[in-house]
């Protein structure tokens, strides 16, 4: 099992990942707000201890003080010290708050998770209640049960909780709902789980973001909703001090001692800014751990990579770029880069090859080899983040890689088009196949008559075999099956009769019987209209089947490039031989397979020398030394490894 | 490999899948029967739409079975319910397809892997980590991707951690419901090994479910093909792939292109005819 020891070496030093207060302490707006928030409970809890003076005190010889050493905060219009009503008012506020936000968590984020997780008539019930508790307005009940309930703080905050509670509910529900189709919970059932047992161990860890932000949420506005309640009157019945009241008594005073209002003001305020930043941060630190960061950053603008490639070039002046006799598509020394925060990342690096006149090339490669990226550098369309750094694609005597967009665009789908593997996606869901097809013609060919477009655009669908292209033009995509949508996307692809077709594992996502079919068509449009297609793929049938010359593509680089029966008769490079052998197909039933140990290192990590050396039965102190370059084979044929004459041996024997 | 106790039995299983008032439901599989015998791979293969899935959710008791007989080791398990199907489940377990969707992204690789233990076993936290390190050298992952979540692995090692998930209990039966189809060849072909390895040592049936002919042939001692939900034809993996009995099997494995340049353009003539027709008849 020594392969497979290789194969999974992490990627990666193993650091263990910090703890969930950590990951929360790292960042300094939570510290900020986490420092206030302790500050205000605290203060609250041991007011008692802590307060200067008693919250009633009246001092009748002192009101409206302003700031001063002994009232820090100030005195209200009874003389009585500001900081400590603040703290004891904290003691209604904040348990008012805690106590609304329990109850719509409790209430709302269960019934949501629950409602989510099951479906059915409990998730049908539970809609219909929320529906209706969304119709009520809120502040009438809040007032009708602080007026049956002789201004009960504690019961207005739980009404204000069950009433919030059904917007909570809607959120958890829509966030489940999400969750509830993935397979993990499949899974987690085929493991003899409980309901119960799957939602909290694994619906709740992936819905923690959105709870985590509902209840800072919701604290915000329990604290607002509790405060709204003392600065109208109808909280708790003076001279108990809350945080609303605080604000009623600054209000009617803003004449005489504006100051008043600072210190209440500022303290609601900042405390509903810190229950939201405290929430964002929670929420990042909870589902850093696991979530995929999202690449940031973007390639320097264009026009500065084309001045700067434009320098290389110049700089190797014109090392008489050869472009043989009959080439359509000459690529030279390609490079493609990827800007990251960490700085750029190569991932296509110095790629050559030529495409003749009616050619059919296979680019083959495992995912991340680098050849989708190698074919959309040549036609301008490079993921965000990618630019081309260097080479260049000469195209009718155009660098399409140098071309500004506009020209590019002229020369993509009418000179060179592109079918890739998602046809559906390619498609406008919300326009017909007619209109799609008969806008593209009309973009290679503006002076058309209406008459000859509609002609045109049957023409296409009956190139492509589609029965019944009238039916079929009236159709949406999503009236398409996948063979169907396909056969649509090759014929909007030859739309501009290009004379290059590059083909991005069309046929991946079919099904055998109609890949076959496919794979006959563009063999026979191929036939018909001369057109040369770069077909990419990782199928060594789909290779075999439809192709005359194959480039073996490994962690950006070619490895090895050959006529098709040359390749498949003698590989000249072992990944070549390594990735023919895989293939269950050519294998012994219910043998292991000669597999390739390890797996394609990704861009940025590719190791010192022989990109392949480490999984490489072959390798030896040579070929980590340094690069090896592309050698020379008869028939035109090259392999970029010095160990060629070893596997020809083996494989001849 | 017929010989022996059936250890699961599949008789005359359909399921149905309700489209709403009005329109009649979809029948996804319809009166299919197969079995497994103990260590023995069953290959099931047919198209998308076919209906191979939805019988491998069916025998696992992710959806309801209409009619028919579902037998695991004699016992009925049709309509278990859901005590019957914890204790089943120590025996019969998933690889699914996509190995991001099927690993919780919010729970590290030990917590996935510990999870069928702290169902069904009273073990202490030692034991559990003690078993889960030995699966994940058992599946060629070294012990430090333990803490890890799974968004730091490939493809290939999420596919392995599935597999692990899976064998934690020692099943006697794993469905394998495409487990290698999303996977790269070099990978794909790393990942049939430890599939083959894991049989021969522990002794596991897989009913190895794909769309892929060339990997079901290579896997398995018997293949079922599914067409529209009922079987078109089953045999032994060499009656069934080398002399085909049914058109549409001749037509599967004629469609699949074989990597052999000149045997492959043999191929497409002679095939010319028949998709041809097919294609007539799909769109009709």
């Amino acid at each position: 099992m020594t392969e497979v020891l290789v194969s999974v070496a992490p990627a990666e030093p193993v650091a263990a990942e910090p703890g969930f207060i950590r990951r929360l302490l790292r960042r300094p707006l939570a510290v900020a707000s986490l420092t206030f928030l302790n500050l205000a409970v605290l203060s609250a809890v041991f007011a008692p201890v802590l307060a200067p003076y008693s919250p009633t005190e009246l001092d009748l010889s002192n009101v409206l003080s302003g700031p001063t050493w002994a009232h820090p905060f100030g005195t209200d219009d009874l003389g009585r010290d500001v900081l400590s009503r603040i703290m004891y008012g904290g003691r209604v506020t904040l348990v008012g708050a805690a106590i609304g936000v329990t109850v719509a968590f409790a209430v709302g984020v269960s019934a949501g998770l629950v409602a989510g997780y099951v479906d059915g008539w409990f998730d049908n019930a539970v809609n219909r209640v929320a529906d209706m508790a969304l119709a009520i307005p809120h502040i009438i009940i809040l007032l009708v049960v602080l007026s049956v309930f002789g201004r009960n703080e504690k019961i207005a905050m739980v009404t204000f909780g069950l009433l919030v509670s059904p917007t909570a509910m809607r959120i958890i529900r829509g966030s489940t709902l999400a969750v509830r189709h993935e397979l993990f919970v499949d899974a987690a059932r085929v493991s003899g789980l409980t309901t119960r047992q799957i939602i909290v161990r694994h619906i709740v860890p992936r819905v923690s973001g959105a709870v985590i932000v509902l209840v800072s949420l919701i604290s915000a506005s329990a604290v607002l909703v509790e405060t709204g309640l003392g600065f109208l009157g109808l909280g708790v019945p003076p001279p108990t001090p809350s945080w609303g009241e605080l604000v009623a008594v600054a209000s009617t005073q803003v004449h005489t001692q504006p100051w008043l209002l600072v210190p209440s003001g500022l303290l609601v305020a900042v405390s509903v800014l810190s229950f939201g930043l405290l929430g964002d941060a929670a929420r990042d630190a909870s589902t850093e751990g696991w979530q995929a960061r999202t690449p940031q950053g973007r390639g320097p603008r264009r026009r500065a990579v084309v001045e700067s490639a434009e320098a290389a070039v110049a700089e190797r002046a014109e090392a008489e770029i050869q472009v043989p006799t009959g080439s359509l598509l000459s690529v030279r020394d390609l490079i493609v880069e990827f800007a990251t925060p960490a700085g750029p990342v190569r991932v296509v690096d110095g790629v050559s090859f030529d495409v003749r006149r009616g050619d059919a090339l296979a680019l083959v490669g495992e995912s991340g080899c680098g050849k989708s990226i190698t074919a959309r550098a040549l036609i301008g369309l490079l993921p965000p983040g990618g630019y081309v750094a260097g080479g260049s694609c000469l195209f009718g005597g155009r660098d399409t890689v140098r071309l500004e967009a506009h020209a590019l665009r002229k020369i993509r789908g009418s000179e060179i088009a592109l079918v890739s593997q998602n046809a559906i996606a390619c498609l406008d869901p919300v326009f017909t196949v007619r209109s799609q097809l008969g806008e593209l013609v009309r973009i290679h060919e503006p002076r058309i008559s209406r008459v000859a477009e509609t002609a045109r655009v049957r023409e296409l669908l009956e190139m492509v075999h589609l029965p019944d292209p009238g039916a079929v033009a009236r159709r949406y995509p999503h009236e398409l099956s996948g063979g169907m949508a396909q056969r649509v996307a090759i014929a909007a692809a030859l739309a501009g009769r290009p004379q290059l077709l590059i083909a991005d594992e069309p046929t991946t996502a079919l099904d055998v019987t109609l890949q076959a079919e496919i794979l006959d068509l563009l063999c026979e449009l191929q036939e018909r209209t001369g057109m040369a297609i770069l077909m990419i793929s990782h199928d060594w049938g789909v290779v075999a089947d439809l192709c005359r010359h194959a480039i073996v593509m490994y962690a950006g680089q070619v490895l090895e490039a050959a006529d098709i029966e040359a390749i498949f008769e003698q590989p000249l490079h072992p990944y070549t031989a390594g990735l023919l052998l895989s293939n269950p197909q050519l294998g012994r039933p219910r043998q292991r397979l000669s597999a390739i140990p390890g797996a394609i290192p990704p861009p940025g990590r590719w190791p010192h020398g022989c990109r392949f050396h480490p999984r490489c039965s072959y390798a030896t102190l040579e070929c980590q030394l340094g690069p090896i370059p592309l050698l020379e084979h008869e028939q035109s044929r090259v392999a970029r490894c010095i160990h060629s004459d070893q596997l020809r041996a083996k494989v001849s024997v | 490999m017929r010989s022996g106790r059936r250890l699961l039995d599949v008789d005359g299983v359909t399921v149905e899948y309700p489209r709403g008032r009005r329109t009649p439901p979809l029948r996804a599989i319809d009166g299919v029967s197969l079995t497994v015998h103990p260590r023995e791979t069953v290959g099931l293969v047919g198209e998308s739409g076919s209906g191979k899935s939805t019988l491998g959710r069916a025998i696992l008791g992710l959806v309801a079975v209409r009619s028919g007989r579902i037998t695991f080791d004699g016992h009925d398990i049709t309509h278990a319910r859901a005590r019957d199907r914890r204790r089943l489940s120590t025996d019969l377990q998933v690889v699914f397809q996509d190995p991001y969707s099927s690993l919780n992204s919010a729970r590290t690789v030990a917590d996935t892997l510990a999870e069928p233990l702290r169902v069904h076993e009273r073990l202490s936290r030692a034991e559990v980590r003690g078993r889960v390190h030995a699966m994940l050298d058992r599946v060629g992952l070294f012990a430090d991707a333990a803490g890890r979540y799974p968004r730091h692995f490939s493809g290939g090692q999420r596919q392995r951690i599935a597999i692990a998930r899976a064998l934690m209990l020692s099943p006697r039966l794993v469905i394998c419901d495409e487990a290698v189809s999303a996977l790269d060849l070099s990978i794909q072909a790393q990942i049939l090994n430890l599939l083959l390895d894991l049989q021969e040592e522990l002794g596991v049936s897989y009913l190895f479910i794909s769309h892929d002919l060339a990997v079901v042939r290579h896997m398995s001692h018997r293949v079922v093909v599914l067409h529209d939900g009922k079987v078109v034809e089953a045999g032994t993996t060499e009656q069934v792939c080398d002399e085909p009995r049914e058109p549409y099997t001749r037509a599967l494995l004629a469609s699949a292109p074989v990597p052999d340049p000149a045997l492959q353009r043999a191929r497409r003539e002679s095939r010319r005819g028949t998709t041809s027709e097919m294609v007539a008849v799909r769109y009709v």
